[in-house]
């Protein structure tokens, strides 16, 4: 490498405008929804918010020593915590504390880590540095394969820690490789097969089938008809068919009883008013009732009076819901749009490949997060357990998406004095 | 190029996703306002106040009925922990199977959650009650609530204050919602008549709750809460020490006894034997006695001075002396012979050796079959009528004005007619004017197809000692702050027969204590007048009925007593009623102590039993 004259670097301010608004924001709402008038005092450490006071202080510290080092460290050592965070998840197998079911924890003191929250950069960061790597092309299949399993081995073995949501979480990395170069129609079909598999589940398959023709005859019939068109709409009405006809198969005789109420519950055909149902159902009150200007801060009957169950974790977009009604959640949406769309500016300035793809992949997880969590409290999405990024309480998410976010500015803070060096 | 593609497909399809739960969001929060509501329902609880059910009082102010605590358990599922069942089942006194298939049952029950209160065990005994809070700590989940129940003093007067239980659904669904399931109602008696003013009016407080249904403070402070109204006090116009006694002398006998004060109409006592210790519908065993008594062959839930006719038998005559006089074929010199009884073409009705021929106040007296078929007969038979039926119809007219063959409007729940027939009924079975007084003759006596009840009875004693009029009998002398609860209580109804008809037929009555028939019933220093009876009864013995008020000049109580299957009535009803009246009008009863122990002695119930379900029977016309 030739010295050359380094230029100052640029923080992005907006990005952490945004992200301190979020924290704070954040904190108020887990303030909010356990919030009791005998004992206002913000920084208790027995209470969800004392802690996550304490765990803004620490992201903050963190935040700062990165904006700090070299950013070349973190292309370095990526492959580096790639390795430590596979290790941490495997030690948790050995050392784990098992917590509401999920044998994921490591206890420090009296707190708790999830490794598997910080295995999402430890992926995002062995990702970048693969695929910036010298004569990697996205186009071979042997580089297709190889992103595939950095992506899929940390996943493994969140799904074997019985951690659903966060292993589904890396599905989110399919932006990313789509930025890459894999097929925009790959994706598409991926998605589709998705919306099919949940249809095929709701429906009785005879109902969707009649459906296709239906949907695909009216197509024929209003388009320009080719032969290559008929043999395709056939073909994908008959591959349909016979997929929905196998996957109420497998439903119907393969799965065990237990395991077919677990998904209609997950589906909503079922209400557990135990479990996943009962909890989107309150979810549905608490945001339906704030109206549109919200019952007011620390006004709100149900996230108070505990009716909304993770109130503070999962589903603490309640909280915004209930007590700042339609105007606070539709500036909050609005906001976090924002933010994902910055950050999407800022991967495509990058110079550097790595920078772009560890851009990209931050860009991913909080967007997948965004998806799967307020669609959850919106009764649109499956109830699978995953934070809201810098809002929901948990100090082991605040730490890894300010880890995560904080390196991105830290890599673009310094982009200008990047040749394409790591090309 | 593609890249920049691709960037604006990826922030295409987040500003979609954003746009899609913007709309949700639009239509949870905007468009539905259902969840306002449920968000209401899950916070706001409602608890009822319920208020103290007003007491009821004698006519000297001693205290009847009052309320006592009961403990209900209730249980939380979802907050039952550590529970060590053994021990819990020790205190409740219930087996382990037993306590599974409670919870199964809560389970089952409409509108069960795991998170909201159920109850476990109703009406815990106080023993049981302090055992539990001993060990409350230990029953997570578990908590008593305290109602009250009546309780009552004495065990007399059942069937008069009658009872309170659960409200049925049909009674919630005609409430318009007031009552609830679980709540109490008055069943019968004056809890019934008078449910409104007893019971009170529910009060409400609205509470907020969080999930698991721990009060979290008052909604909007009280803003919407109402107060409970309690029940209102209640005089009753009986008297306890009457009433007990009566009771006394009406133990191990079917029968009835009902004293009325002639110039107001208050009911002094009212018995109805055999009856029941109104404390056996308090409690969780409620239902149990309820069934046994059900089930009693001596029906000690059917109230039968208000709704069991009997044949009047001889106090008839007392009736048909003052209607022949006001139709003027009878006049206080009119003497009919009677050779052992009355003979008219072919006709026989006997009647016992005594001088004849004698006047009207002697016939009282001496009780003459003969000479009251012949005032009957000219009744009915009376030419100043151009027919037989409309002779009789005004005789029916006499009758109803005496209260007779209709209700009298007591303030109690099933109160029944009595029978008297009328001409139609007549005509349906000898059919249209072919029959006349001979035919029906025995009307005369009281025998025959009359039915009368022992309430219609002492009201009529009541007219007579009023020298022509009644105020229709009651049971209820004040209520808490309403002046004049009842106003057509202050109503006199005058009869059709006139007051200067009166005197001659009072003093026979007087005659028939003094040297007649109900020699027995003499109280030195009382004027009583009185009249016996003894009503045929087709199944069995007859019943022993009497009649009388006392004393002779400004009554102070009118008396009708019947005793079933009992014989003469100088045998039991007269003693029973002379008793009590002695009591009622001097305060003693210890002044004849032989007499008393004969009557409280008399066992007449097992003859009784044999013929009681045929009497009931006839009771239902
Ligand atoms: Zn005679």
């Amino acid at each position: 490498m030739t010295q050359q004259q380094l230029k100052p670097a640029r923080i992005d301010w907006l990005t952490i405008m945004l992200y301190i608004v979020f924290v704070i924001g954040g904190l108020l709402c887990i303030y909010a929804s356990v919030y009791k008038e005998t004992n206002p005092y913000i920084y208790d450490m027995n209470m969800n918010y004392g802690k996550q006071l304490l765990w803004i202080v620490i992201s903050a510290f963190i935040a700062m020593l990165i904006l700090l080092v070299d950013e070349k460290l973190f292309y370095a050592f990526a492959y580096g915590f790639y390795g430590l965070t596979i290790i941490l998840l495997l030690a948790t197998f050995v050392i784990g504390t098992e917590i509401k079911g999920s044998s994921s924890w490591i206890r420090v003191g009296s707190f708790q880590i999830q490794p598997a929250e910080f295995a999402k950069f430890g992926v995002a960061l062995a990702l970048a540095k693969y695929l910036s790597g010298y004569n990697i092309d996205f186009k071979n299949w042997k580089v297709k394969a190889i992103s595939f399993l950095i992506i899929l081995l940390p996943m493994a073995i969140i799904l074997l820690q019985n951690e659903t949501g966060s292993a589904l979480v890396f599905a989110s990395f399919a932006i990313v490789l789509y930025r890459e170069g894999l097929p925009g129609w790959l994706l598409v079909i991926g998605v589709l097969l998705i919306v099919l598999t949940i249809v095929a589940l709701l429906l009785k398959p005879l109902y969707i089938i009649i459906s296709l023709i239906v949907i695909a005859s009216a197509f024929l019939f209003l388009v320009r008809r080719t032969q290559l068109l008929i043999f395709l709409t056939f073909g994908i009405v008959l591959f349909s068919s016979a997929y929905v006809s196998s996957i109420d198969y497998i439903f119907e005789n393969v799965m065990q009883a237990h395991q077919r109420t677990r998904i209609n519950v997950l589906l909503g055909k079922e209400v557990d008013l135990k479990g996943a149902g009962y909890n989107v159902q309150q979810s549905l009150i608490a945001i339906g009732s704030g109206g549109a200007f919200g019952k007011g801060y620390l006004e709100g009957t149900q996230n108070k009076f505990r009716f909304v169950p993770e109130q503070s974790t999962d589903f603490i977009f309640c909280t915004i819901g209930e007590e700042f009604g339609f105007l606070g959640s539709f500036i909050f949406i609005t906001l976090y749009i924002v933010l994902l769309w910055r950050l999407t500016i800022m991967a495509e300035r990058q110079r550097s490949k790595f920078n772009r793809i560890y851009g990209y992949s931050l860009v991913a997880i909080l967007f997948f997060h965004f998806l799967i969590n307020i669609g959850m409290t919106l009764g649109l999405m499956p109830v699978i357990g995953i934070p809201l990024p810098f809002i929901s309480y948990g100090g082991s998410a605040l730490l890894s998406f300010t880890i995560l976010l904080f390196i991105f500015i830290r890599l673009d803070a310094n982009r200008v004095n990047e040749l394409k060096n790591f090309e | 190029m593609e890249s920049q593609i691709k960037q604006r497909i990826l922030i295409g399809v987040f500003i979609f996703i954003a746009f899609i739960y913007v709309i949700r969001l639009l239509m949870l929060q905007i468009f539905d306002d259902s969840y306002i509501r449920y968000a209401q329902n899950n916070v706001l609880q409602e608890q009822t106040i319920y208020p103290a059910r007003g007491l009821l009082m004698d006519r000297t102010n001693d205290l009847l009925v009052y309320n006592d605590n009961i403990y209900d358990l209730f249980v939380t599922p979802e907050q039952v922990k550590n529970l060590d069942t053994n021990s819990f089942c020790d205190v409740i006194g219930i087996t382990k199977d037993e306590f599974i298939a409670r919870f199964e049952r809560i389970k089952r029950q409409k509108g069960y959650a795991i998170y909201r209160p159920s109850i476990f065990e109703k009406q815990l005994t106080i023993k049981t009650y302090a055992k539990f809070q001993e060990m409350l700590f230990d029953f997570q989940g578990f908590y008593v609530d305290v109602r009250t129940d009546r309780k009552y003093k004495y065990s007399n007067a059942a069937h008069i204050m009658g009872y309170i239980g659960e409200v049925t659904e049909k009674m919630i669904e005609n409430s318009d919602g007031y009552y609830r399931l679980g709540d109490f109602i008055g069943i019968s008696g004056v809890e019934r008549t008078y449910e409104k003013e007893l019971g009170g009016i529910k009060g409400v407080r609205y509470v907020l709750v969080d999930s698991k249904s721990r009060s979290q403070g008052r909604y909007k402070s009280g803003e919407f809460d109402t107060a409970a109204v309690a029940g209102k006090k209640i005089n009753l116009t009986i008297d306890q020490k009457l009433q007990e006694f009566g009771e006394t002398l009406m133990k191990n006998k079917i029968g009835s006894v009902v004293a009325i004060e002639p110039n107001t109409g208050e009911i002094l006592s009212m018995i109805s034997s055999p009856t029941y210790d109104p404390n056996l519908f308090v409690g969780r065993e409620r239902g149990n006695h309820y069934m046994e008594l059900l089930q009693d062959p001596t029906k000690p839930l059917f109230n039968r001075p208000i709704a069991a006719p009997y044949p009047p038998g001889s106090i008839f005559k007392v009736i048909m002396s003052l209607i022949g006089q006001q139709e003027k074929v009878l006049f206080p010199t009119t003497a009919y012979g009677c050779g052992g009884g009355f003979n008219y073409g072919g006709l026989h009705v006997g009647c016992h050796p005594h001088g004849s021929p004698l006047p009207l106040q002697s016939a009282i007296m001496v009780s003459c079959n003969a000479y009251f078929c012949h005032v009957y007969r000219t009744v009915v038979n009376n030419p100043k009528y151009r027919k037989v039926e409309d002779a009789y119809n005004k005789l029916y007219e006499h009758l109803a004005s005496f209260g007779m063959g209709r209700k009298l409007g007591v303030d109690l729940y099933s109160e029944g007619t009595g029978f008297v027939p009328k001409a139609t009924y007549y005509d349906k079975i000898y059919g249209r004017n072919r029959w006349q007084a001979l035919t029906t003759i025995s009307l005369g006596i009281g025998q025959g197809e009359l039915g009368i009840t022992p309430l219609q009875m002492a009201n009529a004693t009541a007219l007579i000692a009023n020298r022509g009029y009644f105020i229709t009998p009651h049971i209820v002398k004040k209520i808490e702050g309403k002046k004049n609860p009842n106003p057509e209580y202050n109503i006199k109804h005058w009869c059709t027969v006139d007051t200067s008809y009166f005197p001659v037929v009072i003093n026979g009555m007087e005659d028939v204590v003094n040297h007649g028939t109900a020699y027995i019933a003499k109280i030195p220093g009382i004027a009583i007048c009185g009249k016996t009876g003894t009503a045929q009864n087709p199944h069995g013995k007859d019943h022993s009925i009497f009649f009388a008020f006392a004393p002779k000049d400004n009554p102070k109580i009118a008396i009708a007593v019947v005793v079933e299957n009992a014989g003469f009535g100088a045998t039991w009803a007269a003693p029973i009623a002379s008793l009590m009246i002695e009591e009622y009008l001097t305060k003693k009863h210890n002044t004849r102590p032989a007499l008393v122990e004969r009557m409280i002695n008399g066992n007449l119930i097992r003859k009784s039993i044999i013929n009681d379900s045929a009497t009931i029977k006839t009771s239902k016309n």
